[in-house]
């Protein structure tokens, strides 16, 4: 069904961008701006879902210009649902933000940068053209090398190298990917491409082809053998900064494998294959390194790592059970990463420091704190009624119907030892006796800020673990809605439909 | 650089490019060229300028910073684009007056789009030449 | 033509890769900047190439008549060029701001981020 306004996430958050930028020199005013904009960012997103669920698919072609020779932008259930996703995260960060982020970052553009970053997510979750998920991944990237090197400290510069040097090849690798597609079928629109895919003769090109996008979105993602930037970089800018990446960056990379491998290329055993294994080093390695750090931000890095590794099991599988997981997965994580890296910051505000040998005696100084925190740890961990626990329930179900009883110990390996990290890091820092921290100079604490900083540094985090909350109790609607993306993704004639309208 | 033909060329050369990036500009719609190719050519004729005389002088000339012209860009570019929503038309969908304006032609969304393009891509690239050449 | 162009693109692919497994900052960046000139035509390439009009259709007429280029490529091209430059403008600041706070140009030096702090 053709809609006009499906874009308006996108260009709204533009238009915040673009009226904070006006507003370059007042500080307070550039606060005001990104909270209220992103709040009604969350009120279009929502409104986008509902329209979603009661009509179905939505597109809109770009310029009047028909598919499949315009851009095309599609909302189907799981766009809708990850562009509300990123609203929720880009409100919670926006807020926390107000209190966290210094008064030097927000003069060099913080707040518009953070907005344009969002605006790239949100684009790219609508957009169904190929080059056009490109051109928003390279503004999601060139956004977040601004906002990870902002403040120009010795790790925060080192870290981005890293980063920005994957990153461009990644791109790199995606747009070969995209030329030899090009080649093949002389088609971009994602709906088209999945049937001329299908056509192609040469079935070993597209394979390689389907490889290329898999090293692409693999090292976007952070899977097995490409993840090294990211707990090289992912804990050196602000907080706030590291929430909105942790929360949302990886995961448009798992959502380009989503889209990609069950509209363009449909995994032979082979791919499945590979993409298991994959899923299954993944799993292993985050959880192996989260064992060996000290510095919180690290083991909640290498934590994002392993739970890439359960998304990528489901898609491995690949069957409706086993994809509705990882959606469930997916929606669960989002809203706990960015989570983890908010409390990372406010534990860092109190005591002044990441090292867990450092840090301790937290509960006895702020239990009402330390119970909010445990919502987020647990829900990572996946103890029954909380979120995790039922996208790897659906996962491990999947994997059972395909008899993959590897994958499974991978999974309940990865589970078990996430379970024993999060439990350590409960004692270190929360139980064990407190040290005498030496003050630092440079540090503002926590309780050395104004009332309304604070206010708005836990009211993100109450906000996002009330969430977490709700996606554990109210799991049977996500669950529905999960399935019903796994099987339009399964059966992806629909949202062709939807696009060529034949 | 400092040769006397260069510089006193570079201050004649500064208006010549901008006029002529300005053409190529309003010439790009069904001709070569266009908001991007005009807005490099008119960041050349500012890179010329500090090239001859320091980029300093070439600060003082542009009286505000280059990146304020990014934010205006992006406006018109964003109206321009965004205004076929208000008519029920798709994003990006072009509009076009009844009747023709003297000298430019018919004018259409389009060339306000481009217009904004032309403006961000100057703030850019100058953005960037500053920032590089800073502390060199 | 054909050839010439899949000689260049595999030397270009082969020169970014290479470079970008020095140890040198500076190099990494000429190896960025090398593969995605590669990938540009690359695109170029796979439009294929034929010896025919522009895609512009006159005045008089209604659709194109003759042998035509495939704009599609062109457009490609184009913004991946534009998005190229603005992404090695910022990665050639990200490594000048690099070298006068880390005082070298040596990837292997550059182990503040792995500090067990």
């Amino acid at each position: 069904m053709s809609n006009p306004y499906i874009v308006l996430p996108v260009i709204f958050q533009l238009f915040v961008a673009v009226t904070l930028m006006f507003s370059w020199t007042n500080k307070n005013l550039q606060k005001l701006i990104s909270v209220v904009g992103s709040l009604i960012a969350l009120l279009i997103s929502i409104l986008l879902l509902l329209k979603v669920n009661q009509e179905g698919i939505q597109t809109m072609q770009a310029g009047g210009w028909i598919a499949p020779f315009g851009i095309t932008f599609v909302a189907d259930t799981l766009s809708a649902l990850l562009v509300l996703l990123t609203a929720i995260s880009g409100l919670a960060v926006s807020v926390f933000s107000v209190g966290s982020v210094r008064n030097a970052r927000i003069r060099f553009g913080y707040f518009p940068i953070l907005h344009l970053l969002i605006m790239g997510l949100s684009g790219a979750f609508l957009t169904g053209d190929i080059f056009n998920l490109y051109v928003w991944f390279e503004i999601i990237i060139i956004s977040s090398f601004v906002l990870i090197t902002i403040g120009g400290e010795k790790a925060q510069l080192e870290g981005a190298i890293k980063y920005v040097a994957m990153n461009l090849l990644a791109s790199v690798v995606f747009l070969t990917a995209i030329a030899i597609l090009y080649g093949l079928t002389g088609s971009l629109n994602m709906a088209d491409l999945s049937l001329q895919v299908a056509k192609v003769e040469n079935r070993g090109l597209v394979n390689v082809t389907a490889i290329l996008f898999l090293v692409g979105f693999g090292i976007k993602s952070a899977v097995f053998p490409l993840y090294f930037w990211l707990p090289a970089s992912y804990h050196t800018p602000p907080p706030a900064i590291s929430a909105i990446f942790g929360g949302l960056l990886t995961k448009v990379g798992v959502y380009a494998m989503l889209r990609v491998f069950t509209l363009i290329f449909i995994p032979d055993t082979f791919l499945t294959a590979v993409i298991t294994i994959m899923a299954m080093l993944t799993i292993f390695s985050g959880a192996v390194g989260a064992l060996m750090q000290n510095n919180i931000r690290k083991v909640f890095s290498y934590l994002i790592i392993c739970h890439i590794g359960f998304m990528l099991a489901g898609l491995g599988v690949y069957s409706t059970l086993a994809l509705a997981g990882a959606v469930f997965y997916l929606v669960h994580d989002i809203v706990v990463k960015t989570n983890l890296f908010m409390i990372s910051g406010l534990i860092f505000k109190f005591k002044g420091t990441y090292s867990m040998r450092l840090l301790g005696g937290f509960y006895k100084e702020q239990p009402l704190i330390s119970l909010l925190i445990a919502i987020s740890l647990f829900s990572l961990v996946g103890i029954p009624p909380l979120s995790g626990f039922w996208g790897k329930l659906l996962i491990i179900q999947g994997a059972l119907d395909s008899a993959n009883i590897l994958l499974i110990g991978f999974i309940v390996l990865g589970s078990f030892l996430t379970l024993f990290i999060i439990a350590r890091l409960w004692s270190e820092v929360f139980w064990k006796d407190p040290q005498e921290l030496p003050k630092k100079e440079h540090i503002k604490y926590f309780n050395e800020l104004k009332p309304l900083k604070k206010q708005a540094m836990l009211a993100s985090v109450v906000f996002l673990s009330i969430l977490s909350l709700g996606i554990g109790f109210g799991a049977e609607w996500v669950m529905r809605m999960a399935m019903h993306i796994a099987e339009n993704l399964m059966d992806p004639s629909a949202y062709i439909q939807a696009v060529l309208g034949t | 650089m400092k040769t006397i033909i260069f510089k006193s060329a570079s201050v004649y050369l500064l208006p010549l490019l901008l006029l002529f990036s300005v053409f190529i500009l309003l010439r790009g719609h069904y001709l070569p060229g266009g908001g991007f190719v005009g807005g490099l050519m008119a960041s050349i004729a500012f890179v010329i300028h500090s090239f001859a005389n320091g980029v300093e002088n070439t600060k003082n000339i542009v009286k505000f910073h280059p990146g304020f012209l990014m934010p205006v860009g992006l406006a018109l570019a964003l109206l321009a684009g965004s205004l076929p929503l208000f008519m029920g038309e798709t994003f990006m969908t072009g509009l076009w007056m009844d009747q023709p304006v003297p000298v430019i032609g018919t004018v259409g969304t389009a060339l306000f789009f481009d217009t904004g393009v032309y403006l961000v891509v100057i703030g850019v690239t100058l953005t960037i030449i500053f920032t590089i050449s800073e502390g060199l | 033509m054909e050839l010439l162009l899949v000689i260049i693109i595999g030397l270009l692919y082969a020169a970014g890769i290479y470079m970008m497994l020095r140890r040198s900052l500076v190099k990494l960046i000429i190896g960025l900047i090398l593969l995605g000139n590669g990938a540009n035509l690359l695109i170029f390439l796979l439009g294929k190439i034929v010896k025919g009009e522009p895609p512009i259709i006159g005045p008089s007429e209604k659709m194109l008549g003759e042998i035509y280029a495939d704009p599609v490529p062109q457009a490609l091209i184009l913004t991946a060029i534009v998005i190229s430059f603005g992404l090695q403008a910022f990665a050639i600041i990200l490594i000048k701001r690099a070298y006068k706070v880390v005082k070298t140009d040596d990837l292997d030096e550059m182990y503040a981020t792995d500090e067990d702090l």
